[in-house]
């Protein structure tokens, strides 16, 4: 079993932490590497002279010249191949999409050719490029622009799959996967941007495939009622649901994946087997989706340990709305979560 | 306001060794010497030989699938002269083996990569080139960002991308260009214009005259040469790997040339192409046309031709051996290559058992026992 991150000590932060936003965050992570790697470079459409369209790599030109931090054309394809060969030639290209929405033009790329690469090599040709950019709904987009891509790429092998939900995390596992020799796709919110957290100076890495637990205890004083699984920014409306339904006396435990591939589902089983049930909260769409493969696991699993059948909130599975109302409601909310954890409990 | 020409441009065509074997000797001039055209031909007839028996693999079962580079070796060797072993770099799509094993890639890889093995994939250290690339145009992007490496780390290499006709369609053909060219990176755009892709004639393909054109608009320099010359192919890819070192631009070279076979064993040419068509395009095959060149010299004759093509067939015949030779790989294999760091769990878990397809299923509920005994 992977370590177990428990929620008693997740909070307690070393010295030297402060408040940033997530996109400080996520530039802190990339500055702190680069400043220690000279092969690493960042490529996208306005990283470098705009200081990126959400201001992610704000400052990052001055630093590090533009030999390092790059305006590409609008060419997601382009770029992402480029990066394939910076990478097989040794550099560590970190490549930003504007969206993630928009890295579907380099499909073929980031799909066929990243994950594959080793593979269809024998083993001889890695390929460690990060892909980062903004992921998810929301912001009133459309739904072109509203892309959460977890589901469609998390099915492919090869691939390594954070979708941080708290700046800590943001940095954390960025850190790690500008790290990995294998490629890496950070799925951010652009929600979440200007959010503030704790975060720790200095670099850290938080290893792939080890969940957090947010609410509840591994220690077993007071099993939960219902284990809630999410990842990103679900996970805060996850945690905005576990503090309501405390206040009703409902203890939940908030398992935060952190990354979807790997996927820890070690942690979920362990919490599973002490509250029996679980509801997977996911923003995608629900076909085939993270929110499935979790709980066919769970099944597989841990069948015998379940009082309920495991439930899941999704999306609803329609095309992005564009108006805000309906958006709202179309992704998962704290309204839904609750509604889904307290049948799980037959409370109405 | 008057109408004024704001761009004007106009695209080469360079042949020295024409159909009959005649040589400009003005334009051949610092090209090949007689030991390296010599050389070029007998590499020719290697590869062709090889070509045919790799075809003869595929219709007896040994082999899955194989396109065939008859009639465009002097496009491949030709070029891959001008580029030099271990400086530069070659980024390749499956139609130009000829370059590939001048550039030193064993001779069983190709063969051992349409045998359906990724260690065909395996490139030996020092051997500077990516494995075929099957998706249409996607190498040529590797192939910038290699090229973009190279300026990063301001070695003095260039790499050089093949690619066909038909590719220039892709969008990854144009977004390498402009990234070339954009960038100034020390590369080298090598089409292949066979004229056909599969079976769409290059007239369907596109509706610009050439495909060297197509370099103008990135501001590429351009050129067309005739592909089955092995001296024009040879001087226009030397001086545009020479330029491209030196930081002075990216090329689009544009090589006429002719698919003499089907496109791969899977296809049947005969469905869509005129055999007038095929009759006239046989008497400008390169070999034909080298070795005419080189007998007028004195430099071949009947009795060399004959000597030598016994030496192909011994050397292909062992080397397909060496293909055949290698041992099945390893069931361990399906799983060890898909990261480069240590598996997951949840592929340790795959891997432990086997037999089941899930990622989360316990072998124990399975039914397979707590051994995670595998499949035989
Ligand atoms: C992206 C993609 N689309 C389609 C194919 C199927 N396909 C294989 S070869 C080929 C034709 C390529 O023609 P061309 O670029 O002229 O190269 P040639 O085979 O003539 O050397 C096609 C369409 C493919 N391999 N990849
Ligand atoms: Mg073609």
């Amino acid at each position: 079993m992977s370590t177990l991150t428990d929620a008693a000590t997740a909070h307690i932060l070393p010295e030297g932490t402060r408040e940033i936003t997530f996109r400080e965050a996520l530039r802190e992570a990339m500055t702190l590497e680069m400043r220690k790697d000279p092969r690493i470079f960042l490529m996208g459409e306005e990283v470098a002279q705009y200081n990126g369209a959400y201001k992610v790599s704000q400052g990052m030109l001055d630093e590090f010249g533009e030999k390092r931090i790059i305006d590409a054309p609008i060419s997601e394809n382009g770029f992402a191949g480029l990066a394939v060969g910076a990478a097989m030639y040794g550099l560590r290209p970190i490549i930003e999409f504007m969206s993630w929405s928009f890295s579907l033009v380099a499909a073929d790329q980031i799909l066929n050719n990243v994950p594959k690469m080793l593979y269809m090599s024998g083993g001889q040709w890695g390929c460690p490029v990060v892909f980062r950019g903004n992921n998810g709904a929301g912001g009133q987009l459309g739904s072109t622009h509203s892309w959460t891509v977890e589901a469609l790429y998390a099915n492919v092998p090869g691939l390594k799959i954070g979708i941080p939900s708290c700046p800590a995390d943001a940095k954390g596992l960025l850190t790690t996967g500008i790290r990995d020799d294998d490629p890496y796709f950070n799925l951010e919110s652009e929600r979440m941007l200007s959010d503030k957290g704790p975060v720790p100076e200095g670099d850290y890495a938080i290893p792939f495939g080890q969940a957090a637990l947010r609410r509840g205890t591994w220690s077993g004083e007071r099993n939960s009622d219902v284990t809630l699984v999410s990842f990103g920014r679900p996970v805060n409306f996850c945690l905005d649901a576990a503090d309501e339904l405390a206040k009703d006396g409902v203890a939940c435990d908030v398992l935060d994946m952190r990354t979807i591939r790997p996927l820890d589902i070690d942690s979920i089983i362990e919490s599973v087997k002490r509250t029996n049930r679980v509801v997977v909260v996911d923003q995608c769409w629900p076909f085939a989706s993270v929110a499935s493969e979790v709980i066919t696991q769970v099944c597989e699993r841990a069948f015998d340990y379940l009082d309920h059948q495991p439930l899941r909130v999704n999306t609803d599975d329609v095309p992005t709305p564009y108006a805000k109302n309906l958006e709202a409601e179309y992704l998962p909310h704290k309204g839904k979560i609750i509604r889904a954890v307290r049948s799980t409990l037959g409370l109405s | 306001m008057p109408i004024r020409t704001v761009y004007k441009a106009q695209i080469d065509h360079l042949q020295i060794l024409d159909e009959d074997g005649k040589l400009d000797e003005k334009l051949a001039r610092d090209t090949l010497t007689d030991e390296q055209v010599l050389f070029a031909y007998e590499f020719m007839v290697l590869c062709r030989t090889y070509d045919e028996v790799a075809f003869k693999l595929q219709r007896s079962g040994r082999m899955g699938t194989y396109p065939q580079n008859k009639g465009q070796e002097a496009a491949a060797i030709g070029s891959g002269l001008a580029a030099v072993k271990g400086r530069d770099f070659l980024v390749p799509c499956y139609r130009e083996n000829a370059a590939l094993f001048l550039h030193g890639l064993p001779m069983e890889k190709i063969l051992l990569h349409w045998m359906g093995d990724e260690r065909g994939n395996q490139i030996p250290e020092g051997v500077l080139m990516t494995p075929l690339s099957i998706p249409i145009g996607t190498q040529m992007l590797h192939a910038t960002g290699i090229a973009w490496a190279y300026k990063m780390r301001k070695e003095d290499r260039c790499v050089i991308t093949y690619f066909g006709d038909g590719a220039t369609s892709e969008g990854d053909f144009h977004e390498a260009m402009n990234f070339a060219t954009v960038f100034n990176v020390p590369c080298v755009f090598f089409c292949q214009n066979n004229q056909w892709a599969i079976s769409v004639p290059r007239e369907s393909q596109m509706a610009s005259e050439t495909v060297a054109q197509k370099g103008l608009a990135y501001g590429a320099h351009c050129i067309q040469v005739d592909g089955n010359d092995l001296f024009a192919v040879y001087k226009a890819t030397r001086e545009a790997i020479d330029r491209a070192r030196g930081g002075g631009g990216v090329t689009l070279i544009e090589a006429i040339t002719y698919r003499l076979a089907d496109h791969t064993t899977a296809d049947d040419a005969r469905r869509y192409r005129d055999e007038e068509e095929v009759a006239s395009w046989r008497g400008k095959d390169p070999l034909i046309r080298l070795r005419k060149y080189l007998e007028r010299k004195g430099l071949w004759d009947d009795a060399r031709q004959a000597a030598h093509e016994e030496k192909c067939k011994a050397q292909v015949a062992e080397i397909v051996k060496n293909a055949e030779g290698i041992e099945k790989p390893s069931t361990d294999d399906i799983f060890d290559y898909t990261f480069g760091t240590e598996l997951p769990a949840e592929l340790q878990r795959q891997k432990a058992t086997l037999r089941t397809t899930s990622l989360g299923q316990d072998p124990s509920q399975a039914g397979l026992g707590s051994d995670h005994s595998r499949a035989s």
